[in-house]
């Protein structure tokens, strides 16, 4: 009877029956679904992945047929979960900064305007909402047949925006590369002038120089390279609109709604970031005599972009987690590419597997790198 | 005195004396002091204007308030008649039509019940204890009948706002304890118990609610031995009671951290055991502090029950959804049935979110 008192033993004890009873439960599961399988007749493991898929998905940010494989589907559906919670995060972040400030402003009128519409997007549903904007686009704009022609070639219909697309035959590759080397070229030669300025104090036209590195690659490749392009104009048929490129109204309501509910919780942030800074720092740099929003954009923003980032990455996750509301209004992300193959084949444990794997490896992605980022801006204490 | 003549300021070298700044300001000036401020105000007040005479026009002006639905397809205004024909149906779903004083009652039970305990002078073990014994009881007789010759309604024709309620407070009651239990487990000294703590919480928060709600309605059928069957609405109850038990054990878990280590070893300087020391001193203390960001999270879960409509399950937003399918009102009325439902949430939600700003005031100014 001593021993069950000996502290040590006891946590031995508790952890052991923790332990047991998770693997027994995990056991359990797996014996069963195993034997329903079986019953079932539905083949366990991912060899239906190298299976042709055979359906279609109307908006692919990579190229596919419906006579690729399933896991090329699972690939699109990727894909596209990640072009669309990207441009939300982007439109989001710059929407909402505007929003938190605009919410601190003395004029009475604007800081009203900008708690109501941070109210309206807090208090009711995501989903009511990529609802309710996806029924207004649908509602609002003609069907095709009376497409509206803005510009010469662009459309706009209830089946989504269609405007002329570039058709790359060559080239393509060579001035994305030639992009990439002038951007990288540009960086290095900002940083490495702004060295110099700070070491030796001599000023040199930086924003010339930097232009020039970034557009000489792109000039001697577009002149140098075989580069053949045609542009693909689209036509109204009868039914339909043939050629062009097309944003369909799933993705424009999903990005919508993204974007305006990730505004909201970025303006909150935002607002409290600002608000932290101590009243000193506005009142130092008034009695400088930096107006309100050099004061903004030179004293306060960087001090309160340390209180900021950690929960903007809450902020940030919650986007990437949100965008699988797509299923509701017909996006195809890869919970609804997931769903399609899951009713294909039959593999639901294998098809739901791979899609919580994705988000959660995904998230811990965005963790780190907004991590990284984190310890970039944080004060650096000596 | 003589040796500092020579320093007598120079009067035309100084800046003249200013005056000091007088406060003339009217209420004018906050909006239209300056030209940049005068240029914001007209610029937002131009936008308020707009937008609200796009919403009067089609709420009232352009609106029809009675007739038929052929009546509605000739106006461009919103479509009163088929909120009126169809409002049953989106409160109540498919319960029994002759039935519906039952859910009716149940949820106004439900809302007074939840006014009253949100007054902070009713807090204590009486409330408790009436909730568990007299209400949810009550709750549960009304809507699934069987007793005091009620008529049995099973939960598949269970529908609307009732339903919508029953999975975020249910959900919201039954998470808080196992969140509870997570954060302990997340604090734990004992290696093991922490490792599956960490990894309950950071696999659940790390994936969608919709993955978990796919799991609990496609999945878990198959891991099920053969002839049991779990109903529909309690499976996905119990994947928004393990999703918002993830998310509550981390914000019960700043709370952990906020009590100073020497309340834990006073306690064990008195001879208490884990329990005693956690259930006496610790929670208390840890639990008082995160109740505003508590009720900020139930606004959320409040609001990620609609997910539940993506499933099949017939709850508010589902309803509002399946009414305007219907064949009589298909195409005519496309916004009216969201905009009822969204003034619905925005009524609930900004309750809680005024609720939670009035705790915050409650706890910062009460001392123990």
């Amino acid at each position: 009877m001593s021993l069950f008192y000996d502290t040590r033993i006891r946590a031995f004890l508790y952890q052991t029956i923790a332990i047991g009873a998770v693997v027994f439960v995990a056991w359990a599961m797996f014996s069963t679904a195993s034997a329903n399988l079986a019953k079932q007749d539905i083949a366990t493991g991912f060899g239906f992945l190298a299976r042709q898929a055979g359906f279609v998905i109307t908006e692919t940010a990579i190229a596919y047929e419906p006579t690729d494989t399933f896991g090329r589907a699972i690939l699109v559906g990727i894909a596209n979960t990640v072009k669309v919670s990207a441009l939300a995060v982007l439109f989001g972040t710059i929407l909402g900064v505007l929003v938190g400030i605009g919410r601190l402003s003395h004029n009475p009128v604007l800081s009203r305007l900008m708690l109501a519409y941070i109210e309206a997007l807090r208090n009711v549903p995501l989903l009511l909402y990529l609802l309710l904007w996806y029924s207004l686009i649908i509602s609002v704009f003609p069907p095709v047949r009376q497409a509206i022609e803005m510009l010469p070639g662009v459309f706009l219909s209830n089946s989504g925006l269609v405007m002329p697309a570039m058709r790359w035959a060559s080239g393509f590759e060579a001035l994305l590369v030639a992009l990439i080397v002038g951007i990288a070229a540009a960086v290095v030669i900002e940083r490495i002038l702004a060295r110099r300025r700070i070491a030796t104090g001599k000023e040199t036209p930086v924003a010339t120089i930097a232009t020039l590195a970034f557009l000489v690659p792109l000039a001697a490749t577009s002149l140098l390279a075989d580069i053949s392009v045609s542009l693909d104009i689209p036509e109204l048929g009868r039914f339909r609109l043939t050629g062009g490129y097309h944003v369909r109204p799933e993705f424009v309501a999903l990005l919508i709604g993204l974007t305006l509910s990730a505004s909201a919780n970025v303006a909150e942030i935002v607002r409290a970031g600002i608000q932290a800074v101590s009243k000193g720092q506005w009142e130092a740099a008034t009695a400088l005599g930096l107006p309100r929003s050099r004061t903004l954009k030179l004293v306060i923003l960087p001090q309160a972009l340390r209180i900021i980032v950690p929960p903007l990455t809450n902020t940030y996750l919650t986007v990437f987690k949100n965008s699988s509301l797509a299923i509701a209004i017909g996006y195809p992300d890869l919970v609804m590419v997931s769903n399609t193959i899951m009713n294909q084949t039959g593999q639901a444990i294998e098809a739901i597997a791979i899609f919580m794997a994705v988000y959660l490896g995904l998230s811990i992605l965005i963790s780190l790198v907004m991590n990284w980022y984190n310890a970039r801006v944080a004060l650096r204490e000596r | 005195m003589a040796q500092f003549e020579g320093f007598v300021a120079d009067p035309s070298l100084m800046a003249p004396a200013a005056r000091p700044p007088t406060r003339n300001r009217t209420w004018l000036s906050a909006y239209f002091g300056t030209p940049g401020n005068a240029v914001i105000t007209i610029l937002c007040l131009g936008m308020i204007f707009g937008l609200a005479k796009l919403a009067i026009g089609w709420l009232f002006v352009d609106a029809i308030f009675s007739g038929a639905p052929a009546d509605c397809k000739a106006s461009s205004g919103a479509c009163w008649p088929f909120l009126s024909a169809k409002l049953r149906y989106i409160f109540f779903g498919f319960y029994h039509f002759d039935e519906q004083w039952r859910p009716l009652t149940a949820m106004l039970l439900f809302l007074g019940a939840c006014g009253v305990s949100m007054v902070p002078r009713s807090w204590g073990r009486a409330l408790a204890v009436t909730w568990i014994v007299v209400i949810l009881p009550t709750l549960y007789t009304l809507m699934a009948g069987g007793l005091f010759g009620l008529t049995v309604v099973p939960t598949t024709q269970w529908g609307g706002l009732p339903l919508s309620f029953m999975l975020s407070f249910v959900g919201l009651a039954c998470a808080l304890p196992l969140g509870i239990a997570l954060a302990l487990a997340r604090a734990s000294s004992l290696p093991a118990i922490r490792v599956l703590g960490v990894g309950f919480i950071e696999i659940v928060r790390g994936v969608p609610l919709i993955s978990i709600l796919f799991m609990a309605t496609v999945m878990l059928p198959l891991f099920m031995p053969d002839g049991i069957t779990i109903d529909k609405l309690l499976r996905a109850q119990v994947a928004i009671i393990l999703f918002a038990a993830a998310y509550i054990a981390e914000i019960v878990r700043g709370g952990l951290q906020a009590v100073p280590k020497g309340q834990i070893e006073a306690g064990h300087s008195l001879g208490l055991h884990y329990w005693q020391i956690m259930r006496k001193i610790v929670l208390p203390q840890a639990l008082k502090k995160v109740i505003p960001p508590l009720v900020g999270l139930f606004i959320g879960f409040f609001q990620d029950t609609t997910l539940v409509t993506i499933v099949g399950l017939l709850d508010f937003l589902d309803t509002v959804r399946t009414a305007m399918r219907d064949p009589q009102w298909q195409g005519i009325a496309v916004l009216e049935g969201y905009v009822f439902a969204a003034v619905i949430y925005f009524f609930f939600s900004a309750i809680m979110g005024a609720y939670s700003r009035f705790l915050e005031q409650y706890f910062r100014t009460t001392h123990d």
